[in-house]
């Protein structure tokens, strides 16, 4: 019974906060970008706006749906789906604290698991600019096609050095290396965390590698035909997904669950009057300024062009993630790796 | 700073005027009666001396008023005139072109009027041909790339056809409008398009209707 | 357009997007039948017309004065300008000389108006080019000058503030201090913005190299106002034909070097701190006296024909005006700048990316309103 229950009860918890934390992420991104630009931003709905993400939501649910004449109908119904199921399946192996308590799973694979789950979710934008059987659709999920693959390299990499780091593949593990370390994976990985997270950012089409859906250019990229429900999928997969780098981020680089300076700090940690709070909060302050950076760059930076982004990805940030690679696992060996 | 001190002296001048005696001072420009330019023949003036030397026969008439040259260009010397004029005269710059309607004019319907500048002395002139209806005007795109889009303005607001144009379509109304709304002619509250255009899907006098009559 | 030079791609994949006259960055309704291969352009044949009001023949029924209104409606982010051009014609034709300080009024409404033409260019083309922000940085100045617009004459988008003689009211108390806080706090704010894009690596990879024309080929083509000066052409209506008091005023025509969509850019942006420049001068030396010339109460040009044209913020903007004698316009033409420099496109774009055709829009600072009357 506690095999199927409790997971069953994590799952829907983890479900809800997501999908709930994903909508008020839009509420948070126009609050942020509105004081970024000097406006006020949503301010309307319910007290100070805090109501506008559930009158969003709301206003998706009961939208009109439509399909194109021409699409490709079965297609466009799926492609909403594979985006937004791989995005919450990664949750599955998500550690949000040090207990079995706090995660849901933990699989010795656990970061393949990610790399691999989260990939297909670039299926979902190709088809759905596909099936669109618009040609502004098309070039955006070409374009997102492009920029996936060309930036999984990279990420693959970097993600890679963290492994050489930690000797292991379980994100469980990963942070508890570094908690016994007394280091976080950021100072010897800063080149790595830098590839890791602009690749992040490429990979969940966010300023400035908004390409597939740059709406001065391709008016709404790969889901321009798209309304209602279908087009919230693609919302929330966006939204899942900027949370799931960020959560990446910080379990890779950023010590997952521990609080700052764990072991310098520790007798801090201790005490009684922050004792009792829960390791996921700070696990979710460390994602948070991740899910902020994302917003800040968003408020401040153009938008690349496609042949630039291209360049960047495979002239700049691969050489740069391999060699990284090759100092850090010299530096992994020279100093007495673990295995 | 002497050229400040200059402008701020003109700029409070006139300050000053309205203090004095008004009997004694002179009127100010703008208190007095306005200068009406006169236009007066201008064969003499340089630039159209240039042009006649240039092309023999180019210069029909020429006017200046207010300052500014106008040269009447017969039809059959328009294209040498225009080659001539940014070649060797270094008009490279054709600012405006466009057409003026004088509905009955014996001399022909429709004025071009071409606008050139040149970045050498910073001057202009105005050159101008006169067109019956139904006449050709040669296009000057070869001479002036910038001339594509006036000419095809003007064809579609004058229906002046303008011979060894690149692409003469309309270019502000739709393509199947009849009419030229810039001619003197043309009613000012406009046309029945509708009917005019579709004739077997608008019944006549009406305009579209819903459903546009397809069964 | 000529279709020679794609005889080359015949055998490419090509595909045909209709761009617009529905598009988030055509500033309106323009539609551009841009032919593709993958993301190059390999023609673009911008379609017009949307906007057509046949202005030119409505003025042909208007008064003089009556036909003011009617070019704000033009180019609608450069009201002040439209009307300039205007009267100016008229005046010209009549021989009418203003009261210097209408001149100098005039001087300083069509600096502001170019200050917030140029505000809307830069919110837009940075818009165009992914970066948010500066939209909302340059709206809010430019609703202080619209504010100050109110102010004068009532209205904050379609003016209509000068007549034919001079300017139809004196300044509300306090404007030129009002005015001059403005001009004071605006250089700033323009560096602000600079600081955002000028040295942002990403705009400079977006712009630089993007666009190109060069200074022979934009004379060819006719441009005129910031996109040829960004070719390199030193060429200012009112340095080569003052109108009102430019000459008496000292300011510098910036211009470019590579003819790029980052030269002009930032000729645009150093054309904002000339205009600072200039109001100030106006500021200090905006004499006493009427603001109206003596005029007829019915405007009645003489017979015969005049062309006058200014410095609008997006190029010369010209007005042939042909008088018969009577009261109303016998035939005024108007020379729109964004018309002419909007034809240079399929020139500027052939061979580039589609993100690129987006900024080349941008840069030309076009305004449906203008090019399709």
């Amino acid at each position: 019974m506690t095999y199927l229950v409790i997971p069953l009860v994590k799952i829907v918890v983890i479900l809800l906060v997501l999908i709930l934390g994903a909508a008020y992420l839009t509420f948070f991104e126009r609050k942020i970008l509105a004081y970024i630009q000097i406006r006020l931003g949503p301010n309307r709905v319910g007290p100070k706006g805090w109501l506008q993400a559930i009158a969003d939501a709301l206003k998706l649910f009961v939208k009109e749906d439509l399909t194109p004449a021409r699409s490709e109908k079965f297609v466009f119904l799926l492609a909403p789906v594979l985006i937004i199921v791989p995005a919450l399946l990664v949750f599955a192996v998500i550690p949000f604290g040090p207990s079995d308590i706090w995660r849901l799973t933990d699989i010795n694979v656990a970061l393949l698991f990610v790399l691999g789950v989260s990939s297909v979710g670039i299926y979902g934008i190709i088809l759905g600019g596909w099936s669109s059987n618009n040609k502004y659709s098309l070039m955006g999920g070409l374009r997102s096609a492009a920029q996936l693959i060309s930036y999984e390299v990279p990420m693959g990499f970097a993600v890679v050095t963290v492994v050489v780091m930690a000797g292991s593949l379980s994100l469980v593990r990963i942070v508890e290396v570094q908690r016994e370390l007394g280091v976080w994976f950021f100072l010897p990985g800063i080149v790595a965390l830098f590839v890791y997270f602009v690749c992040g950012v490429a990979e969940t089409n966010r300023n400035p590698f908004d390409l597939p859906e740059a709406e001065s250019e391709l008016v709404g990229g790969f889901h321009t035909e798209y309304s209602g429900m279908k087009w919230a999928f693609f919302f929330l997969g966006e939204y899942a997904n900027m949370i799931v780098i960020s959560a990446m981020a910080t379990v890779l680089f950023f010590g997952g669950w521990l609080p700052p300076f764990p072991n310098l700090l520790a007798p801090l940690w201790a005490l009684p009057a922050v004792a009792w709070v829960p390791p996921p909060f700070w696990f979710l302050l460390k994602v948070a300024a991740f899910i902020f950076l994302y917003m800040w760059f968003r408020g401040t930076f153009p938008r690349y062009r496609f042949d630039q982004l291209m360049r960047l990805g495979w002239k700049v940030l691969l050489p740069v993630s391999l060699a990284n690679l090759m100092v850090v696992a010299l530096g992994v060996l020279i100093l007495g790796g673990r295995s | 700073m002497a050229e400040e001190d200059k402008g701020a002296a003109r700029a409070s001048a006139p300050a000053g005027a309205p203090a004095g005696d008004p009997a004694a001072a002179p009127k100010a420009p703008w208190e007095d009666k306005p200068v009406t330019p006169v236009p007066h023949d201008a064969g003499a003036h340089p630039a159209v001396a240039e042009l006649e030397a240039a092309v023999p026969g180019a210069v029909a008439e020429a006017v200046e008023m207010a300052g500014q040259v106008t040269v009447v260009v017969p039809l059959n010397r328009l294209l040498a005139a225009c080659q001539a004029l940014k070649e060797q005269l270094g008009y490279g710059f054709l600012v405006d072109l466009t057409v003026v309607d004088w509905p009955g004019r014996e001399a022909g319907r429709f004025d071009v009027v071409y606008w050139l500048h040149r970045h050498r002395d910073e001057s202009r002139l105005r050159v101008k041909v006169r067109v019956a209806e139904g006449q050709e005007v040669p296009s000057v795109t070869p001479v002036w790339k910038v001339a594509n889009w006036m000419e095809r303005e003007a064809f579609d607001m004058f229906g002046l056809y303008f011979g060894g144009h690149p692409n003469l379509e309309r270019i502000l109304t739709w393509e199947g409008f009849s009419g030229h709304p810039l001619r003197k002619d043309f009613p000012l509250e406009g046309i029945d398009t509708g009917a005019a255009i579709y004739p077997d899907v608008f019944p006549p006098g009406g305009g579209p209707v819903a459903g546009g009559g397809e069964e | 357009m000529e279709r020679t030079h794609l005889k080359a791609f015949a055998d490419a994949e090509e595909m045909e997007i209709s761009f617009g006259p529905q598009h988030p960055s055509t500033h309106g309704v323009l539609r551009l039948m841009v032919k593709v291969d993958g993301e190059r352009i390999l023609d673009v044949k911008p379609i017009i017309g949307y906007l057509h009001r046949g202005t030119e023949k409505l003025f042909e029924r208007e008064t003089y004065n009556g036909c003011i209104p009617h070019t704000d409606r033009m180019d609608y982010t450069a009201a002040v300008t439209n009307n300039q051009g205007l009267v100016g014609a008229v005046e010209r034709l009549m021989g009418i000389t203003i009261p210097p300080r209408a001149a100098y009024l005039r001087m300083i409404l069509a600096e502001l108006q170019r200050l917030a033409s140029h505000l809307v260019w830069l919110a837009t083309h940075a818009l165009d080019i992914g970066a948010q922000t500066p939209y909302f940085y340059c709206f809010e100045e430019r609703d202080k000058i619209l504010d100050l617009f109110e102010e004068y004459c009532g209205a904050r988008l379609t003016t209509n503030c000068m007549r034919v003689g001079g300017m139809p009211f004196d300044l509300t108390p306090g404007w030129t201090d009002r005015c001059r806080a403005f001009i004071e706090q605006f250089p700033a704010k323009v560096s602000d913005w600079e600081r955002l894009l000028t040295k942002n690596r990403i705009w400079r990879e977006r712009t630089v190299g993007v666009g190109v024309i060069s200074a022979a080929d934009a004379i060819e083509w006719g441009l005129t106002g910031p996109p040829l000066r960004g070719s390199g052409v030193r060429w200012d209506i009112r340095k080569v034909f003052p109108y009102d008091r430019y000459d008496e005023v000292e300011f510098d025509v910036p211009i470019g070097t590579n003819g790029d969509t980052y030269d002009r850019y930032l000729v645009r942006m150093e054309e904002m701190r000339q205009s600072v420049r200039i109001i100030r001068q106006c500021l200090e030396r905006l004499p006493d006296g009427p603001v109206m010339a003596k005029v007829p109460k019915i405007i009645k040009p003489p017979k015969g024909e005049v062309y006058f044209s200014v410095e609008a913020p997006k190029g010369e903007l010209g007005y042939y005006l042909v008088s018969e004698g009577g009261d109303t316009p016998y035939r005024l033409h108007v020379r729109p700048a964004c018309f002419i420099n909007l034809q240079a496109l399929p020139e500027m774009v052939r061979g580039q990316l589609v993100a690129d055709l987006v900024a080349v829009i941008g840069t030309l600072d076009i305004v449906l309103g203008e090019i399709d009357r």
